[in-house]
């Protein structure tokens, strides 16, 4: 015979299960107590201070200039915090292409045996990035472009190229359609992916050399050539007129001072971590292209970078996530990025929170999808493990 | 036969280090232009071309701000009483890691090598504090220097006696309790006297900088817990608040606090600025502590839990008493290195508030009438670059040192 065990209930006050849900509901109901009461808080204050809660100050005329930006007199708020938004990405999308060749050029020169090299790598790294952002942001503008850049009249014009002065550096452009360029871009690039990729499909059947970047980048080179003639592209060069430079391209000198502050800064950490990323290739990779008669600049280019850029898309993604938020503090000199738009709009009197809850949810959908193309990136190079 | 003397010839080792090959030896050339260009411009902006008067003359407006000078007797016994407690800890801390077995104590007697050692560890804010004291034309904090530097010896030597003489879970609760009452008590003086509002200079960084991470830690820790939690619904507030928080830069949080921060609270409750900072440092930062805990807390082995489950601890003791201690020390390293980019950002409080903090005074000296109009901020901002540069350096070079000890990742 087995005896049967009766199962003891478990009083409700001692289930884990209840408790669990209890505890759960105990933290939403805080959460919500918080939210509800900074929130009650928010519209009494308003109502008392006659300041409106509605997002309709949208449609109110911005009645400021932004800039170096073509905006019509009496265009609305709207208008203004997208032009502001787009500047936003301008800085952010400048910033991270050359502060990634910079970080990668230091990266790479912190391991150099060529002992000056190396330490001067070092001291650039140590230095730069023990310093606030915001002094490099100050010291371009103030210093750099104040202090360093000639007046108007006495500006340089290395080559007659450009213009250098402190309203700006102006720089050769083409004229033409913008948007014919991009096609010629396009069409250049799918020429070259075309090429490459016939080029290894040779090498592969015959295995001759593929040289598929030499052979891309030509054809590319040929479809801008061609295009460029075919649509009647030219060049304009900036020249001084008066107390400010015309033609070309200009670049306004708050932009030139952020850029220079947020590639300065980091390029700093971009370095380290690539320092850290090649130095967690296995040292045989090294060893087996030195092995194979590789020379030093194809161990590195074919055998070890690509490893490294595996390990490095994660914390280098971070990196491009806090330069995007950190082009916000372009607005403390005066480049119109979305935080100086909603700054002036919220000084010329849209009411300020939800003014600044646009640009905060701006901020995180731009981080948002940052994240995700880099961890779409990650999963793409990460290693297929069995 | 006696062993070849091995030496490395100077030209050798140039041949090493610098001329590998025709290509190597271009770049060495190129990059020897360019450092000795670099050289001698710092060298010659510091010493000929520099024009420091700027400095000397509003020497106290950057460090300690418009502090009333009547009150700056309370911050001198502020520092000298901090750092006779830094000492103290230090002591009692060393005192029970070699009780643990952790250090060997002949590793820390003194010998030609620790003198050597300590040299190197601190050589560069010795020096940069010396260079503020001959900047100085008072004897006041030569007096303070001098003697919060013997009051930090005494303490580091008395502390190891308080350390082994007070045991057992009632003396070690009132000792914590004790330690932690000075700073407090500290606190209460120097704001007891003057307003927070007539704080500013290097001293209103490194005091946002530590109300911040400390305030932050509570919330931090907990944010952690409830992102690991299984429950479903403790998770979704903690990764909400977390995520949300990480989007967004903090340069425009501080200006949305500036101007918003008083609609959310009670009329009357207005902020003053530097409470406004606080606020959004310390919820900023707990976010980030957030995720540094969680990863101490990935870093605990499950054998752990599982252990302390087995002794029949109750889930709240298994938390605090066996995982999060150890979660926490893994993650020492990490935690300083978030400290010191809130200390960095700290400088933002100037551009988007308007307080008189380091760049803020170092920017606003150079519109003095005295100084207008020369083109001054290079120098100005060298000063203030220096003093972050010191404190963020020699914090990083100590949190290696501390990695290295913990031997985190080697263990």
């Amino acid at each position: 015979m087995t005896a049967t065990v009766a199962p003891t209930r478990v009083p409700i006050w001692r289930d884990v299960r209840v408790l669990q849900w209890l505890f759960q509901l105990l933290v939403v109901a805080v959460a919500a107590a918080v939210v509800i009461w900074l929130f009650g808080n928010y519209r009494t204050n308003s109502e008392n201070q006659g300041i409106p809660t509605s997002f309709d100050f949208l449609d109110n005329p911005a009645s400021f200039e932004i800039t170096g930006n073509d905006m019509s007199q009496n265009a609305s708020v709207r208008t203004a915090l997208v032009q502001g938004f787009l500047n936003t990405m301008r800085i952010s999308v400048a910033g991270i292409v050359a502060a990634t060749v910079l970080g990668t050029i230091i990266g790479v020169a912190r391991l150099s045996k060529n002992w000056l090299v190396n330490k001067m790598a070092a001291v650039y790294v140590e230095a730069i990035r023990n310093v606030p952002l915001p002094l490099f942001v100050v010291f371009g503008a103030l210093a750099v472009v104040l202090g360093v850049f000639p007046r108007i009249q006495e500006a340089w014009e290395p080559a007659g190229l450009m213009v250098i002065s402190n309203r700006g550096i102006a720089g050769p452009w083409f004229t033409g359609s913008g948007r014919w360029l991009i096609v010629i871009g396009i069409v250049g690039a799918v020429a070259w992916w075309a090429v490459a990729r016939w080029r290894r499909a040779v090498s592969d059947r015959s295995g001759a050399p593929a040289n598929s970047g030499l052979w891309g980048g030509a054809a590319f080179a040929i479809v801008v050539v061609v295009g460029w003639a075919a649509l009647g592209f030219g060049v304009t060069l900036p020249e001084v007129d008066g107390r400010r430079s015309a033609g070309g391209i200009r670049i306004d000198p708050s932009f030139f001072a952020i850029f220079f502050a947020l590639v300065i800064y980091t390029a700093s950490h971009i370095a380290e971590i690539v320092r850290g990323s090649i130095q967690a290739v296995p040292r045989g990779q090294g060893e087996a292209a030195n092995a194979l008669a590789l020379s030093g600049f194809q161990r590195m280019w074919y055998v070890v970078l690509p490893q490294a850029f595996r390990i490095a898309i994660p914390p280098v993604g971070n990196q491009y996530l806090n330069l995007i938020k950190n082009s916000s503090l372009g607005a403390g000199i005066g480049y119109y990025d979305i935080t100086l738009v909603t700054q002036t709009t919220v000084g010329n009197g849209s009411p300020a929170v939800p003014a600044f809850t646009i640009t905060l949810l701006v901020y995180i959908s731009i981080s948002l999808v940052t994240s995700l193309f880099v961890n779409i990136a990650n999963r793409r190079v990460a290693l297929v493990e069995r | 036969m006696s062993a070849p003397v091995r030496r490395t010839p100077v030209v050798v080792w140039l041949r090493r280090n610098l001329f590998r090959s025709w290509v190597d030896g271009v770049i060495t050339t190129v990059a020897a232009l360019v450092s000795a260009w670099v050289l001698y411009k710092s060298v010659n902006f510091v010493l000929v071309t520099g024009r420091w008067e700027v400095i000397e003359r509003n020497l106290q407006l950057l460090m300690i701000g418009r502090y009333p000078a009547d009150d700056v007797s309370r911050l001198a016994i502020t520092v000298i009483v901090l750092s006779g407690w830094v000492g103290v800890i230090a002591g009692i801390v060393h005192a029970r890691q070699v009780r643990a077995g952790r250090i060997d104590p002949s590793a820390t007697a003194w010998s030609r090598r620790r003198v050597v050692d300590l040299t190197e560890r601190f050589w560069i804010p010795a020096l940069v504090i010396l260079l503020l004291l001959v900047l100085t034309d008072t004897a006041g904090p030569w007096i303070m220097t001098g003697v919060a530097v013997v009051v930090a010896i005494v303490g580091r030597i008395v502390g190891p006696f308080i350390g082994r003489r007070i045991t057992g879970v009632v003396a070690g609760a009132s000792l914590a309790i004790v330690l932690a009452a000075v700073p407090i008590v500290l606190y209460a003086m120097i704001v007891d006297a003057v307003g927070f509002d007539e704080w500013g200079g290097f001293m209103l960084n490194v005091f946002l900088a530590a109300c911040s991470i400390i305030l932050c830690y509570p919330l931090g820790v907990l944010l952690a817990l409830g992102r690991r939690s299984r429950l479903p619904l403790v998770r979704l507030v903690s990764t909400l608040y977390i995520e949300l928080v990480r989007g967004a830069p903090l340069f425009v949080l501080l200006l949305f606090a500036n101007v918003a921060l008083g609609f959310f609270v009670p009329e009357g409750l207005t902020p003053s600025t530097p409470t406004r900072a606080i606020v959004v440092f310390t919820l900023f930062t707990a976010a980030y502590m957030a995720e540094i805990v969680r990863g101490g807390l990935q870093s605990v082995p499950t054998g752990q839990f599982e252990a302390a489950k087995a002794l029949g601890l109750s889930p709240p003791r298994q938390t605090f008493l066996i995982v999060l201690p150890q979660a926490l020390r893994n993650v020492i390293p990490a935690q300083i290195g978030q400290l010191i980019s809130l200390f960095k950002d700290t400088a933002l409080a100037g551009v988007a508030m308007g307080l008189f903090e380091l760049l803020r005074v170092s920017e606003a000296i150079t519109q003095q009438p005295d100084f207008r109009g020369q083109g001054l901020i290079g120098e100005t901002l060298a000063f203030g670059a220096m003093l972050f540069w010191t404190v963020s350096y020699t914090m990083s070079r100590e949190s290696q040192r501390l990695e290295r000890k913990l031997g985190v990742g080697t263990r």
